[in-house]
């Protein structure tokens, strides 16, 4: 008992606030003003709590497992929530159903916590069932906006498509493997044609979950559609979970096919890096913007996985470490867009044109976020790219390398340029002064500091890396 | 052994002028910003001189030998077992010289604009960027390992594209900036891939281990990166190579030269600073930095080296015998002149005798810093005093302006190379030494000398005699302000100072490559050709620009195409233009839109066609598009599918 209450405690202290949450709107309800405050203090809670009593160790007969590592994957997941629930303040406190928007956010994220510890494809399964339908609620959560519900019905027919691949591909494994056991499937994998067909299938709904070219088509759609609140969960807290269980699913359960997915992601990253880079520079709405680059930025995430490393973590810290960094920047640049949408309805990058004028807090923040997107010491994001590209040039693939900091450097046009906007633009209507509430404020504060200070203070990589 | 205190202090004191002038600027100390930064970087100074003393001549010999001292280590990222990355700082001759130049021209600078800057409205934001800016150099200076380099690097980066820009209400500063940060970050990532490289096969990022793991031919870490190999080039070359492109590209070496002249759109201190005596000589620091793993190992692209600076620096004289603007004459004078430092590396060996050049390189990039600063802060005073930067509105200032003149004429003859003034001494040690391993550079940088003294002259006796002075305001009321106050005339005069006076410093005593003193000797023959040629230089600007008439033009006419090409800058920012615009945009951009448009549309285009049934049906949800997603989906996991089972197997 003891042992089920400590190996699961992140999946219990979530389901505790479910439940609270839940009994909240059954009652009398309260107040947005004053529901959203507390849910902010129990998501810090629960954030600060992640970092007590990790243990490693495996439940109901081997279907769930935890380690130090996945303990500290969620706590990035949880952080990642806590910060939206600070930055999209404006958003939530107007939305008419907080509680219920909350409900289904956690949800999804308790999906993605059994995710990451599945050791059983059934247990992955349906794990990932649970992280996807809530969002696809919460993305039609604007519900007076048409495009609200568009790309809410876009994202469920999809996923539901990727899903019926993922289980085609599932069964194909089980059937020639006799096995849903994780573990126990790894050391049953040879390699024969069927099973490359299988994995392919599987493969194919990470792709579609990370929005990996040519997976993608669904994202531009649902992430101009959604509220600001949910495209920055999809982007960030999403794409964090299942890049982490990719991980761990190809070098611990397929790494016997090691050649196949190698080659396979080098196609893809570098696929996924030109079409997000491409489709990025000529994105006039901030969100697609967002989006398109978010896109890019998982194509970077696979260059470090193709590294030959990971059988010394390298690949694995790498990835951690840029998540965490990908989740202050990213959301940093949400947040300032956010803010902006909110208060002035403005939502495109010409609209950004002089707004250093009368909004500096604001643009600073977002001028540090997309240095830090782009890579710019001494910024995080620079830390993050130099170690997924010094993992994947591990491989010695030095064209590979080329291609990739060429990627880069698209990248790094692009994302100047809305900062080019931001500050040296002349714009007669320039934005006005946009308030900044104090929760939106401490988020975006957190968010500057996390991208300033991850890079520069060393002990964190070393944190993740000794896990 | 070093004070850790005095030494971290000298680049933390500019630091502390950033945040102040920084955060209070605005608001509490508008009018003393100026005053603040200078005098903190007076202390800066002061602490330089004492730490140079202090290591010449106190503690810094072992056995005859300068040694590389190290005061402060700190592990900072430990990235594996064997490689980690260090900050630390690193004393050795050419740290601490630079230390010597980079606050002796921040200083000047400093004070100069307290008069050039005067009333600006962003007075105090110009101090703090200023600040900022010594700080990342002096941090480059005393780096003691390639990833901190390169971090400050960048720093130096960013805060001279602020400075570059600092007039960012006219359009050209803006475009200058822009395009000196993108031509430099574009070396950078060179430089970049250049150290990942280094770093990866030597397993170590510090400049003292990685130098002694790969000079020893017999080490594994050499041994295993000339085994491997890219394009049938080993990958130690590849590494140094892409080091030097780094260099290059903050060095202004052809061709990556092009951000120089338009950087000139900053504040002529702004110029006299980076573009003359500190950020430029950047890339000359790092080669030297590295300069035992370049001569000791790669021979090939030190020779590459060579070609390199010695191409540059006759294009520059060239192009700036034919411009018109002064700071853009200065600014390809800056080129032609680390051209000179470059060859000087490339034409070195490394120890004793041979490491001739490495002295004079070193030598040279001092006395330079000197006299081209100098020039630039005379070139201030001037643009100050007649409102243009155009020689047509300048002449006859020498009445006007007497200790501009002076100062001005001092640093001329410096930089022509005649005796005794300071460019003497120097450029006649790179001639020697060019002259002893590769006779084809030696009389390339000969006749590039005598180009020098004459398209310096051509500027002196343009600005200073030629006609009369007319002010294109009315009356010399205009001038009330005369040369400027005394803030702007003692940086010139001390300057002036030595400009004349540096070149005989016993530079080889201090400065070598190998630590040893390297006596320097000179030869009166030798010195014949070069400063007659000079001289030569000199009275044909005299005769030509002495007084205004036709003979510029007939020169001019007599070289009819060469000289419309050298005034066009050899069109190289057409051929950049071309390669960009035409070129790329053509074919990387069209070709892309052309993808994007007929393959990716059409393709999507066609999916749909065949599940038009469905599609009718769906289409009541407003979406259209999804089950092309699916589609598009299926098809890929198959395409996928086929290419790894029949293609690949």
């Amino acid at each position: 008992m003891n042992e089920f209450l400590t190996l699961m405690k992140s999946e219990l202290v979530l389901t505790g606030i479910i439940f609270l949450l839940l009994f909240i709107k059954i009652g009398k309800g309260i107040k947005n003003e004053s529901l959203l405050p507390l849910i902010q203090v129990l998501l810090l809670a629960n954030f600060i709590f992640g970092f007590f009593l990790n243990q490693p160790g495996r439940l109901f007969g081997d279907m769930f497992y935890t380690t130090p590592v996945i303990a500290f994957q969620k706590n990035i997941l949880n952080l990642g929530v806590y910060l939206i629930s600070l930055v999209c303040a404006d958003w939530l406190r107007k939305t008419p159903h907080l509680p219920e928007f909350f409900l289904l956010m956690l949800s999804a994220l308790l999906g993605m916590f059994f995710m990451i510890s599945s050791a059983n494809l059934l247990i992955f399964y349906l794990s990932l069932e649970l992280a996807t339908i809530p969002v696809a609620a919460m993305a039609n959560f604007d519900l007076e906006k048409k495009r609200s519900s568009e790309g809410a019905m876009k994202m469920i027919l999809s996923s539901a498509f990727s899903s019926g691949v993922l289980l085609f591909g599932i069964s194909l494994i089980y059937g020639t493997t006799g096995t849903i056991s994780l573990p126990l499937l790894g050391e049953r994998l040879d390699g024969s044609a069927l099973q490359i067909l299988a994995f392919i299938f599987f493969f194919s709904a990470f792709a579609f979950k990370l929005s990996v070219v040519p997976f993608h088509l669904w994202t531009a759609d649902v992430y101009e559609g959604s509220p600001i609140a949910v495209t920055s969960f999809l982007s960030v807290i999403s794409k964090g979970a299942v890049a982490f269980i990719f991980m761990t699913m190809l070098f611990r359960v397929f790494e016997p096919l090691h050649a196949t997915w190698h080659l396979m992601l080098v196609i893809l990253s570098i696929a996924t890096m030109v079409v997000g880079n491409i489709f990025a520079l000529r994105q006039q709405n901030i969100k697609r913007f967002l989006a398109f680059s978010s896109i890019a930025q998982v194509g970077f995430i696979l260059v470090a996985l193709t590294g030959q490393d990971y059988r010394y973590h390298m690949n694995s810290t790498a990835v951690i470490y840029f998540v965490l960094i990908y989740i202050f920047s990213n959301l940093a640049a949400f947040g300032v867009a956010a803010v902006v949408s909110e208060k002035t309805g403005r939502e495109n990058i010409d609209d950004f044109r002089g707004f250093y004028k009368n909004n500096p807090f604001l643009s600073w923040v977002l001028a540090l976020a997309l240095f830090s997107l782009a890579g710019i010491p001494p910024t995080a994001g620079f830390f993050g790219k130099l170690f997924l590209i010094t993992t994947g040039a591990s491989d010695a693939n030095y064209w590979y390398i080329i291609v990739v900091a060429l990627n880069l450097i698209v990248s790094l046009y692009y994302y100047l340029r809305l900062v080019r906007a931001v500050f040296m633009d002349k714009n007669e209507s320039a934005a006005e002064a946009v308030p900044v509430n104090a929760p939106v404020r401490l988020g975006l504060i957190l968010c500057g500091a996390g991208i300033l200070l991850t890079g520069v203070l060393s002990w964190i990589f070393d944190y993740i890396h000794s896990l | 052994m070093p004070n850790l205190l005095t030494i971290a202090l000298i680049p933390l004191l500019p630091l502390a002028g950033f945040v102040l002038s920084g955060i209070f600027g605005r608001r509490y100390i508008r009018q003393h910003a100026g005053w603040l930064g200078t005098l903190l970087l007076l202390g800066s100074f002061v602490l330089s001189l004492s730490t140079a003393y202090d290591y010449f001549f106190v503690y810094g010999k072992t056995d005859g030998v300068y040694q590389t001292l190290v005061p402060l280590q700190h592990t900072w990222l430990a990235f594996s077992d064997k490689l980690s990355i260090d900050m630390s700082l690193v004393i050795d001759p050419i740290s601490v010289m630079m230390l010597i130049v980079v606050t002796t021209v921040s200083l000047m600078v400093h004070l100069y604009s307290l008069g050039y800057m005067k009333g600006e409205e962003r007075y105090s934001t110009y101090y703090s960027f200023l600040g900022l800016f010594t700080f990342s150099m002096l941090g480059l200076v005393l780096s003691g390992n390639i990833f901190q380099i390169y971090i400050f690097w960048e720093l130096v980066g960013v805060s001279s594209f602020l400075l570059i820009g600092f007039y960012y209400d006219k359009p050209s500063a803006v475009a200058a900036s822009k395009k000196a940060f993108i031509v430099t970050r574009f070396a950078d990532l060179g430089f970049l891939i250049g150290i990942l490289v280094l770093s990866y096969y030597s397993g170590s990022m510090d400049f003292q281990t990685m130098i002694a793991r790969l000079t020893s031919p017999e080490s594994n870490e050499v041994k295993s990166a000339v085994a491997a190999n890219f394009l049938g080039v080993s990958a130690l070359s590849w590494g140094a190579a892409l080091v030097f492109m780094g260099g290059a590209g903050k060095s202004a070496m052809f061709p990556l030269h092009i951000w120089l002249p338009d950087a000139m759109e900053g504040p002529t201190p702004v110029s006299a600073l980076i573009h003359a005596a500190t950020m430029v000589v950047a890339g000359v620091y790092l080669v030297a930095r590295m300069f035992p793993v370049f001569a000791l190992t790669t021979p090939a692209v030190l020779e590459m080296i060579g070609w390199v600076g010695a191409v540059s620096a006759v294009i520059a004289a060239v192009i700036a015998c034919t411009q018109t603007d002064i700071k853009r004459v200065l600014a390809y004078s800056t080129m032609s002149q680390i051209g000179f430092m470059m060859f000087a590396l490339g034409v070195s060996g490394y120890g004793g005798e041979a490491g001739l050049g490495y002295t004079a390189s070193m030598f040279h990039l001092f006395t330079h810093a000197m006299f081209k600063a100098l020039l630039f802060l005379g070139a201030g005073a001037v643009i100050h005093y007649v409102h243009s930067n155009e020689m047509k509105d300048m002449g006859g200032l020498r009445k006007y302006m007497p200790v501009t003149h002076a100062t001005f004429l001092v640093a001329c003859l410096a930089i022509a190379g005649i005796p005794p003034f300071a460019g003497f001494f120097s450029k006649e040690e790179i001639l020697l030494a060019a002259y002893h391993s590769n006779p084809a550079i030696y009389y390339i940088a000969l006749a590039t000398s005598g180009l020098t003294a004459f398209y310096m002259f051509r500027l002196y006796f343009g600005i200073f005699w030629n006609k009369p002075y007319q002010s294109a305001a009315t009356g010399h009321d205009s001038h009330s302000h005369g040369e400027g106050g005394w803030v702007m005339m003692l940086p010139l005069v001390l300057l002036g100072l030595a400009a004349a006076g540096a070149g005989f410093i016993p530079f080889g005593e201090f400065v070598s490559s190998d630590g040893k003193a390297l006596a320097s000797h000179f030869h009166i023959a030798f010195s014949v050709a070069p400063v007659t040629l000079g001289l030569a230089g000199i009275l044909l600007a005299a005769w030509m620009y002495y007084r205004s008439g036709n003979q510029p033009d007939k020169m001019a006419m007599a070289f009819g195409g060469f000289y419309k090409a050298a005034y066009r800058k050899f069109y190289i920012d057409e051929i950049y233009l071309f390669v960009t615009k035409k070129v790329l945009f053509n074919l990387v951009g069209r070709t892309a839109a052309w993808f994007d448009r007929t393959i990716v549309d059409g393709f999507i285009n066609l999916t749909g066609n065949t599940t038009l049934l469905v599609s009718e049906r769906i289409k009541k949800f407003q979406s259209g598009k999804v089950q092309q997603y699916a589609l598009f989906f299926l098809t890929a996991a198959v395409l996928l599918a086929a290419l790894f089972i029949y293609v690949l197997k």
